[in-house]
């Protein structure tokens, strides 16, 4: 009964976006206000009716129906409540339903909070919202129903798989979903400009808390894949530019991009046509994601299982969502007029600087992405991009505008004077030469990346500081003084600091991470030592267990640095009962300094000894804290009063209250 | 003009990839080419496996007439599923097949599964460390060669041979290289 | 002492590795970095997507001794490459090699580099040319008297 509820939920919400999409639009074109008035009821409806739908496939999960056959494949009785739930989107169909999901979440949200859109604005963006859709309404509906019943039913599922059955990764699709997804805001904003065919400041103001809302959740996701693969894998990698982690990184870039270029837009009345393009290719991006992962053309570890049928279709909608909107931009683009002129050395300057670096980036993503698949379509052959080019590309390419972003929050708007900025920054120019030095000596053999890395981080982080301190004139004021300006800062102001701040501790992390890990490899029996990084591992020895769905090996390892324990690390080897599969869980000890980790591998003879592979990672822990620090900063900006444009609203609401 | 040029480039470029992209639904990204066509079959001496009477199997025996070589192992499902038409070939076709027993861990496995499925093999060598395999560039079992008489590499198989592909494919070239080459 | 460093070495330089046994390793540490290196950049033909460095996969295994095989016999590292290029085609290289085929992804980000550099000139350009266009055309003598009388306040 559950199942069937939610099935016609679904072809209930796929009526309400056929509405929502056509009503509001042609009510817009017509100036008839009730057609307008379409769009917020029905905006507010799909999603209740995307959540019922959600919340029934949650439901057959939980009571692990086995009629139906999505929870067949990938859920079993023995699975943890967490995972039974995390379970519902870690499948091709049910991860279709979360994107639903968080596409009708963001048009009820603007339906609700967008009071003070025009009218005409608000009913074309849920418009445009609700047909995007309506296209995954009907991919669903027609080729990856979540809720397709078997009888009879089987005794159990087919479990999930065990790698999935891990916290980080539970909630890894769900934060990645709201950022990519959330990105159709600001397309669905770009192309309701087009339509109008007007982009001016107010246009700017609101798509930027949707677009930063969305950039937050897709930092954060990123971050979070990113520090499971490093705990999970076994290695210590975090990054392997995987065709599906390049999928989200991409629209990352260039939404990066599209906050900078928004700034511009509403500001100084310029880059309009420029900004709503990106606005288009960010989501353009997202959308691809979904069809590079779902369609089989490319080999990744994350792909969902593959159908020719499904990739025809979102090879079709795609074709749809971005064609059509590249067409509309193309017809109506050159209507868009900017005024506002600027010096390249300018803050204008800097910020089209970034979205150069950004857009640039992007694209050799895309093509190392892509590659493999161009070369074979044209008979060339079958040939492999892996994380030598991806690196040897893209960190190049970076350079300048980690270089660049340190001066740039210096310069004014219009036109302005680069040595000031510099003269400014001497200290951070002082001390990012004293950290590269100290790399230098302490890692000669390293890669140069790494020191290059390391001193860009410290260049960039204390220029971010540097940029907040000289706007609160800090020793040029009394201290009391400064201190009063930098609790009167915008929000905004501190959000842009921390953003780059964070930026640039996460560099460094990445520096020690990927330039100065230390490895070693061997067979230990207990009381075998072994010296890694500075640090001394003992293997005490490692007993046999049981979890609740798998049969596990545990080792332990005293570590200690000069004579003193540090840390006793417990790591684990698991077999999962099920599917047989093999899971690492590492001991992982984290220091501001680095991580100790550890891993137990197969045993080796009957003496009770194993293979062990311990590791020294070096600053690993500030590339979580410098994602962290951007989230925070973004998630900061956002509270900004200037952003949440109902406020002055509400500000003289009350004030004429008072005065009642 | 040349702002509308500028206008228009993204939807180009869009068209373009969804034309690579439609061609892309129908290849396989995994499906690798066959790097030996048309080239002698690579050196191997392979031990033989238990429970058989032969010596092994060698690129030199190869050199003889035109045959299949066959990578199989005991722990591939497609196999099972290949192997009733090896015997249905050993029966009604004179063209000799030969097998590697592929990354057996147990070497008492492949006799096994021979001795219980049946037998379509005229040599069979033992690849426990993959160096025969991977001399034949092999990704997964099983894979089968068509070598002509002079031991040079005709056709490759990847994945189970049925009827079909026999009939179609295969026997059609082996009488075509019996007829063109010696003996 | 010397054998000690060059240890350091290859651990050091080496990097983190998913898969590697201890029995695989090679007792001289040079040819063991060299694999390593080999390793890391030749992709496992029966894995989604990864290094058979990384991989846990059996073939992955074999491909790994069969290097240290071929090193320890004396080929170079760009022997034991070319080896299995021949085997496996480019598709086992991670590295893209540099050739005709591949010359559109090497050269390509620069190429968008540039475009992207020139379009930005451009953008800049025309920008001044607007800024010209529309600024107004310069006084002659007797507006800039009547400027002047203006500013001195002289009614006239």
């Amino acid at each position: 009964m559950t199942a069937e509820l939610g099935h016609f939920a679904l072809i209930l919400a796929l009526f309400m976006a056929i509405a929502q999409a056509t009503i509001p639009l042609i009510g817009a074109e017509r100036g008839n206000a009730a057609w307008i008035a379409v769009a917020r009821p029905t905006a507010i409806l799909q999603f209740l009716l995307v959540v019922l739908a959600f919340a029934c496939l949650t439901h057959v999960y939980l009571t692990s129906d086995f009629t139906v056959l999505n929870v067949i494949k990938n859920s079993h009785t023995d699975k943890p409540l967490l995972y039974k739930i995390s379970g519902v989107w870690g499948n091709h169909e049910g991860s279709l339903l979360l994107w639903v999901l968080i596409l009708s979440l963001f048009g009820a949200a603007v339906a609700v909070f967008g009071g003070n859109l025009p009218p005409a604005l608000k009913a074309r963006v849920l418009s445009v919202q609700a047909m995007i859709a309506v296209g995954f309404y009907l991919f669903m509906l027609l080729t990856s129903n979540p809720f397709e019943r078997v009888f009879p039913p089987p005794m159990n599922g087919q479990g999930l798989n065990p790698l999935l059955q891990d916290p980080g990764l539970a909630f890894h699709p769900p934060m990645l979903y709201l950022g990519y997804v959330g990105f159709s805001m600001a397309f669905s904003f770009a192309i309701a400009a087009l339509i109008e065919g007007r982009v001016d400041a107010a246009w700017a103001r609101w798509v930027r808390p949707w677009t930063l809302a969305a950039w937050c959740f897709l930092t954060a996701g990123i971050g979070l894949g990113s520090w499971w693969a490093y705990y999970e894998l076994g290695w210590g990698g975090w990054w392997y530019w995987d065709p599906v982690e390049n999928a989200s990184f991409m629209p990352w870039l260039a939404g990066t991009a599209l906050l900078h270029s928004a700034t511009v837009v509403e500001k100084r009345d310029t880059l309009k046509g420029w900004t709503v393009l990106l606005a288009i290719i960010t989501f353009s991006l997202s959308l691809l994601g979904t069809f590079l992962v779902r369609s089989g053309v490319l080999t990744s570890v994350h792909a969902f299982a593959t159908d020719p049928a499904r990739g025809v279709f979102i090879l079709a909608l795609l074709i749809v969502v971005i064609g059509g909107s590249l067409a509309l931009f193309a017809w109506r683009g050159p209507k868009l007029t900017s005024t506002g002129l600027f010096q390249p050395v300018s803050r204008e300057g800097a910020l089209l600087f970034n979205n150069l670096v950004m857009t640039t980036a992007a694209a050799a993503v895309l093509l190392g992405t892509l590659y493999p698949l161009l070369l074979d379509a044209l008979g060339g052959g079958k040939v492999s991009v892996g994380p030598p080019f991806f690196n040897a590309v893209f960190i190049p390419i970076m350079i300048p505008m980690i270089a660049a972003m340190a001066v740039g929050p210096f310069l004014n708007w219009k036109r302005s004077d680069v040595l000031p900025a510099l003269l400014r920054l001497r200290l951070a120019f002082g001390a990012a030469l004293i950290a590269g030095g100290l790399a230098y000596t302490a890692y000669m053999d390293g890669p140069v990346l790494g020191i290059i890395a390391l001193a860009l981080a410290v260049w960039l982080g204390l220029g971010a500081l540097t940029e907040l301190a000289t706007r609160v004139r800090l020793f040029q004021e009394p201290l009391a003084d400064s201190l009063s300006r930098l609790f009167r800062l915008p929000r905004a102001s501190w959000g842009m600091t921390l953003g780059h701040f964070g930026l640039a501790v996460a560099i460094a992390g990445m520096a020690g991470a990927g330039a100065w890990t230390v490895e070693s490899i061997q067979v230990m029996k207990p009381g075998d030592k072994v010296a890694v990084g500075g640090y001394e591992f003992v293997f005490d020895g490692a007993e046999k267990g049981k979890g609740p769905n798998y049969s596990l090996v545990s080792g332990r390892f005293s570590v200690s640095r000069g004579g003193d324990t540090v840390v006793v690390l417990e790591a684990e080897k698991r077999v999962y009962n099920v599917s047989q599969q093999p899971t690492t869980e590492a001991g992982i000890h984290t220091t501001w300094r680095g991580d100790l980790y550890a891993v137990i591998g197969d045993p080796e003879g009957n003496a009770g000894a194993y293979v062990t592979r311990l590791y020294f990672n070096p600053l690993v822990v500030w590339m979580w804290v410098g994602i962290l620090v951007m989230v925070f900063g973004g998630a900061l900006s956002l509270t900004d009063r200037r952003h949440r444009v109902g406020a002055p609203h509400r500000r003289r609401a009350a004030a004429a209250a008072a005065e009642a | 003009m040349n702002n509308r040029v500028l206008f228009v480039m993204p939807l180009v470029v869009f068209l373009v990839l969804a034309g690579y992209f439609a061609v892309g639904l129908t290849l396989d990204p995994k499906k690798l080419p066959n790097m030996l066509a048309g080239k002698p079959v690579p050196d191997f001496a392979l031990k033989p496996i238990k429970g058989r009477d032969d010596k092994g199997f060698a690129s030199a025996d190869l050199k003889k007439s035109v045959s299949l070589v066959n990578i199989f192992g005991s722990w591939c499902v497609a196999c099972q599923v290949e192997h009733p038409f090896l015997m249905e070939l050993k029966a009604t076709s004179d063209v000799p097949i030969h097998g590697i027993d592929w990354r057996e861990v147990d070497p008492d496995a492949g006799p096994a599964w021979l001795k219980k499925k049946g037998d379509p093999y005229a040599l069979v060598g033992d690849d426990p460390r993959s160096r025969a395999a991977i001399a034949f560039g092999v990704t997964g079992a099983p894979e089968t060669f068509l070598v002509d008489a002079e031991g040079v590499v005709r056709y490759k198989v990847v994945g189970p041979i049925n009827k079909a592909l026999w009939d179609d494919t295969l026997k059609p070239l082996i009488d075509k290289l019996r007829q063109g080459g010696a003996s | 002492m010397r054998i000690l460093i060059l240890v350091l070495l290859v651990v050091l330089s080496a990097g983190p590795s998913g898969a590697v046994d201890p029995r695989e390793i090679l007792k001289d540490p040079i040819l063991e970095t060299r694999a390593r290196e080999i390793s890391k950049g030749v992709r496992c033909v029966v894995c989604q997507n990864q290094s058979i460095d990384d991989s846990d996969a059996t073939l992955a295994r074999d491909l790994r001794v069969l290097i240290r095989e071929r090193l320890t016999a004396g080929d170079s590292n760009q022997q034991v490459v070319d080896y299995l290029v021949s085997r496996y085609g480019d598709f086992v290289l991670l590295k893209p090699p540099f050739k005709l085929t591949t010359l559109a992804l090497w050269g390509g980000p620069l190429l968008i580099g540039f475009l992207g550099l020139a379009a930005l000139i451009s953008f800049y350009r025309r920008q001044r040319m607007r800024q010209s266009a529309a600024a107004p055309p310069p006084l002659n003598d007797k507006e800039r008297r009547q400027l002047n009388d203006l500013l001195d306040g002289d009614p006239s």
